[in-house]
Protein backbone atom coordinates (compact mmCIF):
# COMPACT_ATOMS: atom_id res chain seq x y z
CA UNK A 1 0.00 0.00 0.00
CA UNK A 2 1.15 3.63 -0.79
CA UNK A 3 2.38 5.56 2.23
CA UNK A 4 -0.04 8.52 1.44
CA UNK A 5 -3.05 6.11 1.50
CA UNK A 6 -2.15 4.62 4.69
CA UNK A 7 -1.33 8.44 6.30
CA UNK A 8 -5.11 9.40 4.74
CA UNK A 9 -6.64 5.97 6.52
CA UNK A 10 -5.08 6.75 9.95
CA UNK A 11 -5.88 10.58 9.73
CA UNK A 12 -9.64 9.24 9.16
CA UNK A 13 -9.78 6.34 11.28
CA UNK A 14 -11.35 7.70 14.34
CA UNK A 15 -14.41 8.39 11.95
CA UNK A 16 -14.00 4.59 10.74
CA UNK A 17 -13.76 3.20 13.11
CA UNK A 18 -16.85 5.03 15.23
CA UNK A 19 -19.14 4.82 11.73
CA UNK A 20 -18.12 0.89 11.56
CA UNK A 21 -18.98 0.29 15.06
CA UNK A 22 -22.68 1.99 14.49
CA UNK A 23 -23.30 -0.18 11.31
CA UNK A 24 -21.90 -3.77 12.80
CA UNK A 25 -24.09 -2.98 15.87
CA UNK A 26 -27.46 -3.75 12.95
CA UNK A 27 -26.46 -7.45 12.89
CA UNK A 28 -27.01 -7.68 16.25
CA UNK A 29 -30.23 -9.73 15.68
CA UNK A 30 -28.70 -12.27 13.74
CA UNK A 31 -29.79 -15.67 14.72
CA UNK A 32 -25.82 -16.79 15.40
CA UNK A 33 -25.41 -13.48 17.65
CA UNK A 34 -28.31 -13.57 19.81
CA UNK A 35 -26.71 -15.57 22.76
CA UNK A 36 -23.75 -12.89 22.85
CA UNK A 37 -24.01 -10.68 25.90
CA UNK A 38 -24.39 -6.67 24.71
CA UNK A 39 -20.73 -6.11 26.14
CA UNK A 40 -18.96 -8.94 24.76
CA UNK A 41 -20.33 -7.91 21.27
CA UNK A 42 -18.95 -4.25 22.27
CA UNK A 43 -15.92 -5.73 22.92
CA UNK A 44 -15.12 -7.52 20.22
CA UNK A 45 -16.33 -4.95 17.86
CA UNK A 46 -13.76 -2.80 19.09
CA UNK A 47 -10.89 -5.43 19.32
CA UNK A 48 -11.94 -6.47 15.87
CA UNK A 49 -11.94 -2.67 14.01
CA UNK A 50 -8.48 -2.12 16.03
CA UNK A 51 -6.72 -4.89 14.59
CA UNK A 52 -8.20 -4.22 11.19
CA UNK A 53 -6.50 -0.28 11.35
CA UNK A 54 -3.59 -2.18 12.90
CA UNK A 55 -2.93 -4.02 9.48
CA UNK A 56 -2.51 -0.93 8.05
CA UNK A 57 -0.20 0.54 9.96
CA UNK A 58 2.34 -2.01 10.40
CA UNK A 59 4.65 -1.99 7.73
CA UNK A 60 4.24 -4.39 4.43
CA UNK A 61 1.28 -5.85 5.06
CA UNK A 62 2.72 -9.26 5.21
CA UNK A 63 2.38 -9.78 9.11
CA UNK A 64 -1.04 -9.91 10.55
CA UNK A 65 -0.06 -11.84 13.64
CA UNK A 66 -2.14 -10.22 15.61
CA UNK A 67 -5.36 -10.52 13.27
CA UNK A 68 -4.66 -14.55 13.13
CA UNK A 69 -4.84 -14.98 17.05
CA UNK A 70 -7.55 -12.69 17.21
CA UNK A 71 -9.75 -14.73 14.83
CA UNK A 72 -8.23 -18.25 16.28
CA UNK A 73 -10.51 -16.93 19.07
CA UNK A 74 -13.47 -16.12 17.71
CA UNK A 75 -13.27 -19.56 16.02
CA UNK A 76 -13.11 -20.84 19.08
CA UNK A 77 -15.74 -19.12 21.24
CA UNK A 78 -17.96 -20.32 17.89
CA UNK A 79 -18.07 -16.86 16.52
CA UNK A 80 -19.72 -17.34 12.74
CA UNK A 81 -17.75 -16.88 9.77
CA UNK A 82 -20.55 -14.54 8.32
CA UNK A 83 -19.62 -12.31 11.44
CA UNK A 84 -16.09 -11.75 9.68
CA UNK A 85 -17.06 -11.48 6.33
CA UNK A 86 -19.93 -8.75 6.32
CA UNK A 87 -18.17 -6.58 9.44
CA UNK A 88 -15.46 -6.50 6.90
CA UNK A 89 -17.80 -6.05 3.66
CA UNK A 90 -18.80 -2.92 5.92
CA UNK A 91 -15.49 -2.17 6.69
CA UNK A 92 -14.57 -1.63 2.72
CA UNK A 93 -17.84 0.46 2.21
CA UNK A 94 -17.44 2.73 5.16
CA UNK A 95 -13.72 3.23 4.32
CA UNK A 96 -14.36 4.26 0.93
CA UNK A 97 -17.07 6.33 1.66
CA UNK A 98 -15.50 8.24 4.32
CA UNK A 99 -12.74 9.01 2.46
CA UNK A 100 -14.16 9.64 -0.54
CA UNK A 101 -16.08 12.45 1.21
CA UNK A 102 -12.51 14.21 1.98
CA UNK A 103 -11.69 17.27 -0.42
CA UNK A 104 -8.57 15.12 -1.52
CA UNK A 105 -9.28 14.59 -5.33
CA UNK A 106 -7.15 11.00 -5.07
CA UNK A 107 -9.53 8.97 -3.37
CA UNK A 108 -12.34 9.34 -5.87
CA UNK A 109 -9.90 7.89 -8.72
CA UNK A 110 -10.37 3.43 -9.22
CA UNK A 111 -6.43 3.35 -8.49
CA UNK A 112 -7.53 4.15 -4.71
CA UNK A 113 -10.87 2.45 -4.49
CA UNK A 114 -8.67 -0.91 -5.88
CA UNK A 115 -6.18 0.09 -3.37
CA UNK A 116 -8.66 -0.65 -0.57
CA UNK A 117 -10.12 -3.54 -2.58
CA UNK A 118 -6.98 -5.32 -2.19
CA UNK A 119 -5.74 -4.57 1.27
CA UNK A 120 -9.40 -5.45 2.34
CA UNK A 121 -9.43 -8.74 0.31
CA UNK A 122 -6.33 -9.70 2.01
CA UNK A 123 -7.43 -10.05 4.89
CA UNK A 124 -10.97 -11.72 3.68
CA UNK A 125 -8.99 -14.25 2.24
CA UNK A 126 -6.57 -14.60 5.51
CA UNK A 127 -9.81 -15.19 7.55
CA UNK A 128 -11.96 -17.15 5.40
CA UNK A 129 -8.92 -19.98 5.21
CA UNK A 130 -8.10 -19.74 8.45
CA UNK A 131 -12.52 -20.98 9.28
CA UNK A 132 -12.57 -23.58 6.58
CA UNK A 133 -9.34 -24.73 7.64
CA UNK A 134 -10.59 -25.50 11.18
CA UNK A 135 -13.38 -26.77 9.81
CA UNK A 136 -12.04 -29.09 7.49
CA UNK A 137 -9.66 -30.50 10.54
CA UNK A 138 -12.73 -31.18 12.66
CA UNK A 139 -14.34 -32.93 9.79
CA UNK A 140 -11.20 -35.22 9.33
CA UNK A 141 -11.24 -35.74 12.84
CA UNK A 142 -14.42 -36.73 12.89
CA UNK A 143 -14.26 -38.63 9.88
CA UNK A 144 -10.82 -40.72 11.64
CA UNK A 145 -12.91 -41.10 15.10
CA UNK A 146 -15.74 -42.62 13.22
CA UNK A 147 -13.54 -45.10 11.54
CA UNK A 148 -12.24 -46.05 14.74
CA UNK A 149 -15.36 -47.38 16.10
CA UNK A 150 -15.93 -48.95 12.69
CA UNK A 151 -16.44 -53.03 13.24
CA UNK A 152 -14.62 -54.22 15.48
CA UNK A 153 -14.95 -58.46 16.15
CA UNK A 154 -14.65 -59.51 19.28
CA UNK A 155 -13.54 -62.50 20.71
CA UNK A 156 -15.55 -63.69 23.66
CA UNK A 157 -15.17 -67.22 24.41
CA UNK A 158 -13.41 -69.58 22.07
CA UNK A 159 -14.24 -69.88 18.55
CA UNK A 160 -17.34 -67.38 19.44
CA UNK A 161 -16.65 -64.26 18.33
CA UNK A 162 -19.06 -61.34 18.29
CA UNK A 163 -19.29 -58.15 15.73
CA UNK A 164 -21.09 -55.11 17.42
CA UNK A 165 -22.62 -52.44 14.91
CA UNK A 166 -23.41 -49.07 15.71
CA UNK A 167 -25.05 -46.43 13.65
CA UNK A 168 -25.63 -45.58 10.42
CA UNK A 169 -24.27 -48.13 7.58
CA UNK A 170 -22.41 -47.51 4.31
CA UNK A 171 -20.69 -48.65 1.44
CA UNK A 172 -17.33 -47.41 2.83
CA UNK A 173 -18.44 -49.36 6.56
CA UNK A 174 -20.05 -52.52 4.59
CA UNK A 175 -16.32 -53.43 3.10
CA UNK A 176 -15.12 -52.41 6.10
CA UNK A 177 -17.40 -54.90 8.09
CA UNK A 178 -16.81 -57.56 5.36
CA UNK A 179 -13.05 -57.23 6.24
CA UNK A 180 -12.65 -56.99 9.43
CA UNK A 181 -15.48 -60.27 9.50
CA UNK A 182 -13.60 -62.39 7.74
CA UNK A 183 -10.05 -61.50 9.23
CA UNK A 184 -11.40 -61.63 12.75
CA UNK A 185 -12.93 -65.62 12.05
CA UNK A 186 -9.40 -66.54 10.39
CA UNK A 187 -7.54 -64.85 13.00
CA UNK A 188 -9.37 -65.79 16.17
CA UNK A 189 -10.46 -69.22 14.55
CA UNK A 190 -13.98 -68.51 15.33
CA UNK A 191 -16.35 -71.28 14.47
CA UNK A 192 -19.52 -68.86 15.54
CA UNK A 193 -19.87 -65.41 14.79
CA UNK A 194 -22.52 -63.11 16.16
CA UNK A 195 -23.64 -59.93 14.49
CA UNK A 196 -25.82 -57.68 16.52
CA UNK A 197 -27.65 -54.63 15.36
CA UNK A 198 -29.38 -53.55 18.23
CA UNK A 199 -27.53 -50.27 17.43
CA UNK A 200 -28.53 -49.86 13.64
CA UNK A 201 -31.05 -47.25 13.35
CA UNK A 202 -32.64 -47.91 10.01
CA UNK A 203 -32.09 -51.96 8.53
CA UNK A 204 -33.07 -51.06 4.63
CA UNK A 205 -32.81 -53.74 1.81
CA UNK A 206 -29.29 -52.16 1.28
CA UNK A 207 -28.15 -52.74 5.04
CA UNK A 208 -29.71 -56.53 4.89
CA UNK A 209 -28.17 -56.88 2.01
CA UNK A 210 -24.64 -56.19 3.34
CA UNK A 211 -25.42 -58.31 6.26
CA UNK A 212 -26.85 -61.52 3.88
CA UNK A 213 -23.30 -60.82 1.96
CA UNK A 214 -21.34 -60.94 4.81
CA UNK A 215 -22.99 -63.89 6.28
CA UNK A 216 -22.53 -65.93 3.11
CA UNK A 217 -18.88 -64.86 3.10
CA UNK A 218 -18.67 -66.00 6.69
CA UNK A 219 -20.40 -69.48 5.49
CA UNK A 220 -17.59 -69.99 3.04
CA UNK A 221 -14.90 -69.69 5.16
CA UNK A 222 -16.45 -72.37 7.28
CA UNK A 223 -17.98 -70.42 10.29
CA UNK A 224 -21.51 -69.82 11.28
CA UNK A 225 -23.33 -66.51 11.37
CA UNK A 226 -26.19 -65.63 13.66
CA UNK A 227 -27.88 -62.58 13.79
CA UNK A 228 -28.40 -61.09 16.85
CA UNK A 229 -30.27 -57.76 18.55
CA UNK A 230 -33.02 -57.07 16.45
CA UNK A 231 -35.32 -55.01 17.72
CA UNK A 232 -39.78 -55.38 17.16
CA UNK A 233 -39.71 -52.36 14.90
CA UNK A 234 -37.25 -53.52 12.66
CA UNK A 235 -38.07 -57.07 13.17
CA UNK A 236 -41.69 -55.37 11.19
CA UNK A 237 -39.81 -53.66 8.97
CA UNK A 238 -38.15 -56.37 7.28
CA UNK A 239 -41.11 -58.58 7.27
CA UNK A 240 -42.65 -55.69 4.97
CA UNK A 241 -39.81 -54.88 2.46
CA UNK A 242 -39.86 -58.80 1.73
CA UNK A 243 -36.14 -59.49 2.62
CA UNK A 244 -35.92 -63.39 2.96
CA UNK A 245 -33.80 -63.94 6.10
CA UNK A 246 -34.97 -67.71 5.73
CA UNK A 247 -31.36 -69.05 5.13
CA UNK A 248 -29.89 -67.70 8.32
CA UNK A 249 -30.07 -68.04 12.20
CA UNK A 250 -31.24 -64.67 13.84
CA UNK A 251 -31.92 -64.47 17.90
CA UNK A 252 -34.06 -61.05 19.31
CA UNK A 253 -30.70 -60.87 22.27
CA UNK A 254 -26.84 -61.06 22.08
CA UNK A 255 -27.39 -63.23 25.52
CA UNK A 256 -29.79 -65.94 23.61
CA UNK A 257 -27.10 -65.53 20.70
CA UNK A 258 -24.25 -66.88 22.91
CA UNK A 259 -26.65 -69.42 24.93
CA UNK A 260 -26.82 -70.84 21.20
CA UNK A 261 -23.42 -70.35 20.07
CA UNK A 262 -22.57 -72.10 23.01
CA UNK A 263 -24.87 -74.96 21.99
CA UNK A 264 -23.35 -74.99 18.81
CA UNK A 265 -20.10 -75.51 20.06
CA UNK A 266 -20.76 -78.27 22.57
CA UNK A 267 -20.73 -76.08 25.29
CA UNK A 268 -22.98 -74.43 27.91
CA UNK A 269 -23.16 -72.01 30.76
CA UNK A 270 -23.78 -73.33 34.32
CA UNK A 271 -24.28 -72.22 38.00
CA UNK A 272 -21.76 -73.40 40.22
CA UNK A 273 -23.16 -75.26 43.39
CA UNK A 274 -21.45 -74.20 46.75
CA UNK B 1 -49.19 -25.43 9.84
CA UNK B 2 -47.88 -26.96 7.06
CA UNK B 3 -44.25 -28.16 7.24
CA UNK B 4 -42.44 -29.17 4.59
CA UNK B 5 -38.62 -30.45 4.54
CA UNK B 6 -36.59 -30.66 2.00
CA UNK B 7 -33.26 -32.71 1.72
CA UNK B 8 -30.99 -32.53 -1.26
CA UNK B 9 -29.37 -36.26 -2.26
CA UNK B 10 -26.07 -36.05 -3.50
CA UNK B 11 -24.05 -38.24 -1.49
CA UNK B 12 -24.42 -41.54 0.97
CA UNK B 13 -24.35 -38.51 3.85
CA UNK B 14 -27.85 -37.01 2.49
CA UNK B 15 -29.54 -40.82 2.94
CA UNK B 16 -29.15 -39.67 6.38
CA UNK B 17 -30.09 -36.54 6.47
CA UNK B 18 -32.90 -37.26 4.88
CA UNK B 19 -34.49 -40.02 7.17
CA UNK B 20 -33.61 -38.48 10.01
CA UNK B 21 -35.71 -35.42 8.88
CA UNK B 22 -38.06 -37.98 8.35
CA UNK B 23 -37.86 -39.52 11.46
CA UNK B 24 -38.10 -36.07 13.13
CA UNK B 25 -41.26 -35.17 11.41
CA UNK B 26 -42.90 -38.73 12.13
CA UNK B 27 -42.68 -38.23 15.42
CA UNK B 28 -44.22 -34.77 15.51
CA UNK B 29 -47.29 -35.81 13.93
CA UNK B 30 -47.29 -38.82 16.38
CA UNK B 31 -46.38 -41.78 14.58
CA UNK B 32 -45.67 -45.15 16.81
CA UNK B 33 -42.10 -46.74 16.88
CA UNK B 34 -42.88 -49.22 13.96
CA UNK B 35 -44.62 -46.51 11.78
CA UNK B 36 -41.68 -44.07 12.66
CA UNK B 37 -39.00 -46.93 11.31
CA UNK B 38 -41.01 -47.98 8.46
CA UNK B 39 -41.21 -44.09 7.47
CA UNK B 40 -37.12 -44.21 7.95
CA UNK B 41 -37.06 -46.98 5.66
CA UNK B 42 -39.26 -46.18 3.34
CA UNK B 43 -37.25 -42.92 3.17
CA UNK B 44 -34.17 -44.36 3.12
CA UNK B 45 -35.12 -46.96 0.49
CA UNK B 46 -35.98 -43.84 -2.30
CA UNK B 47 -33.21 -41.57 -0.81
CA UNK B 48 -30.78 -44.90 -1.75
CA UNK B 49 -32.92 -45.36 -5.01
CA UNK B 50 -31.57 -41.56 -5.96
CA UNK B 51 -28.25 -41.97 -5.09
CA UNK B 52 -27.83 -45.27 -6.78
CA UNK B 53 -29.27 -44.32 -10.22
CA UNK B 54 -29.95 -41.03 -10.96
CA UNK B 55 -26.57 -39.32 -8.59
CA UNK B 56 -28.69 -36.65 -7.31
CA UNK B 57 -32.03 -35.41 -6.09
CA UNK B 58 -34.31 -34.29 -3.43
CA UNK B 59 -36.43 -35.84 -0.92
CA UNK B 60 -39.62 -33.86 -0.02
CA UNK B 61 -41.30 -35.04 3.50
CA UNK B 62 -44.82 -32.98 4.60
CA UNK B 63 -47.63 -33.08 6.43
CA UNK B 64 -51.26 -33.90 5.08
CA UNK B 65 -54.43 -33.76 6.18
CA UNK B 66 -57.27 -34.58 4.15
CA UNK B 67 -61.10 -34.49 5.28
CA UNK B 68 -59.36 -35.37 9.03
CA UNK B 69 -56.78 -37.65 8.48
CA UNK B 70 -53.46 -36.94 9.32
CA UNK B 71 -50.20 -38.11 7.64
CA UNK B 72 -46.68 -38.14 6.32
CA UNK B 73 -46.14 -37.83 2.71
CA UNK B 74 -42.76 -38.23 1.02
CA UNK B 75 -41.66 -37.02 -2.77
CA UNK B 76 -38.58 -38.14 -4.11
CA UNK B 77 -37.80 -36.46 -6.92
CA UNK B 78 -34.84 -37.09 -9.66
CA UNK B 79 -33.89 -35.97 -13.10
CA UNK B 80 -31.60 -39.67 -13.44
CA UNK B 81 -32.39 -42.01 -16.10
CA UNK B 82 -35.56 -43.09 -15.63
CA UNK B 83 -37.12 -46.56 -15.07
CA UNK B 84 -37.77 -48.53 -17.98
CA UNK B 85 -40.47 -50.85 -17.02
CA UNK B 86 -42.50 -50.15 -14.04
CA UNK B 87 -44.16 -52.98 -13.52
CA UNK B 88 -41.22 -55.01 -13.32
CA UNK B 89 -39.52 -52.54 -10.93
CA UNK B 90 -42.70 -53.11 -8.61
CA UNK B 91 -41.86 -56.49 -8.92
CA UNK B 92 -40.02 -58.74 -6.15
CA UNK B 93 -36.48 -59.29 -6.74
CA UNK B 94 -35.69 -57.33 -10.11
CA UNK B 95 -32.83 -55.58 -9.88
CA UNK B 96 -30.71 -53.53 -12.52
CA UNK B 97 -27.81 -52.90 -9.19
CA UNK B 98 -27.31 -56.89 -7.71
CA UNK B 99 -29.18 -55.69 -4.70
CA UNK B 100 -31.87 -57.53 -2.69
CA UNK B 101 -34.99 -55.65 -5.40
CA UNK B 102 -36.92 -55.29 -2.70
CA UNK B 103 -36.63 -52.07 -2.48
CA UNK B 104 -39.90 -50.32 -4.41
CA UNK B 105 -41.95 -53.21 -3.81
CA UNK B 106 -40.99 -52.96 -0.17
CA UNK B 107 -41.46 -49.01 -0.12
CA UNK B 108 -45.32 -49.71 -1.72
CA UNK B 109 -45.97 -52.39 1.49
CA UNK B 110 -44.45 -49.97 4.06
CA UNK B 111 -46.23 -47.44 3.30
CA UNK B 112 -50.51 -47.00 3.08
CA UNK B 113 -50.10 -45.06 -0.59
CA UNK B 114 -47.94 -45.03 -3.26
CA UNK B 115 -47.42 -43.57 -7.03
CA UNK B 116 -44.88 -43.81 -8.74
CA UNK B 117 -44.19 -41.47 -12.31
CA UNK B 118 -40.98 -41.95 -14.74
CA UNK B 119 -40.21 -41.14 -17.94
CA UNK B 120 -37.11 -42.40 -20.05
CA UNK B 121 -33.96 -39.96 -19.39
CA UNK B 122 -36.46 -37.61 -17.82
CA UNK B 123 -36.21 -38.65 -14.24
CA UNK B 124 -38.45 -40.12 -11.74
CA UNK B 125 -41.29 -38.76 -9.55
CA UNK B 126 -42.72 -40.99 -6.46
CA UNK B 127 -44.61 -40.34 -3.80
CA UNK B 128 -45.86 -42.03 -0.77
CA UNK B 129 -48.41 -41.57 1.87
CA UNK B 130 -48.44 -43.36 5.83
CA UNK B 131 -51.71 -42.40 7.36
CA UNK B 132 -51.56 -41.87 11.35
CA UNK B 133 -54.20 -44.42 13.08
Amino acid sequence: MKPFIRDIILEHKIEIMEEWQKEINKFRTDDSLQNITDTMYENTNREFVNKLILTVQTEGGGDHDELIQFAERLIQLGWPLNYITRGLQEFRKITIETLSETSDNYCKSIEFFQEIEDWIDGIVNLLVNQYSGSWENTVFLQKMALKELSAPLIPVFDNISVMPLIGTIDTERAKLIMENLLDGVIEHRSQVVLIDITGVPVVDTMVAHHIIQASEAVRLVGAKCILVGIRPEIAQTIVNLGIDLGKFPTKSTLKKGIESALELTKRQIVEIEQ
Amino acid sequence: MQVQTHVDIHSEWGIVAARQAGRKLAREIGFGSVDQARITTAISELARNIYLYANKGQIQIEEVTVSGKRGIKIIAVDEGPGIKDLRRVMEDGFTTSGGLGAGLPGVKRLMDEFDIDSEMNAGTSISAIKWLR
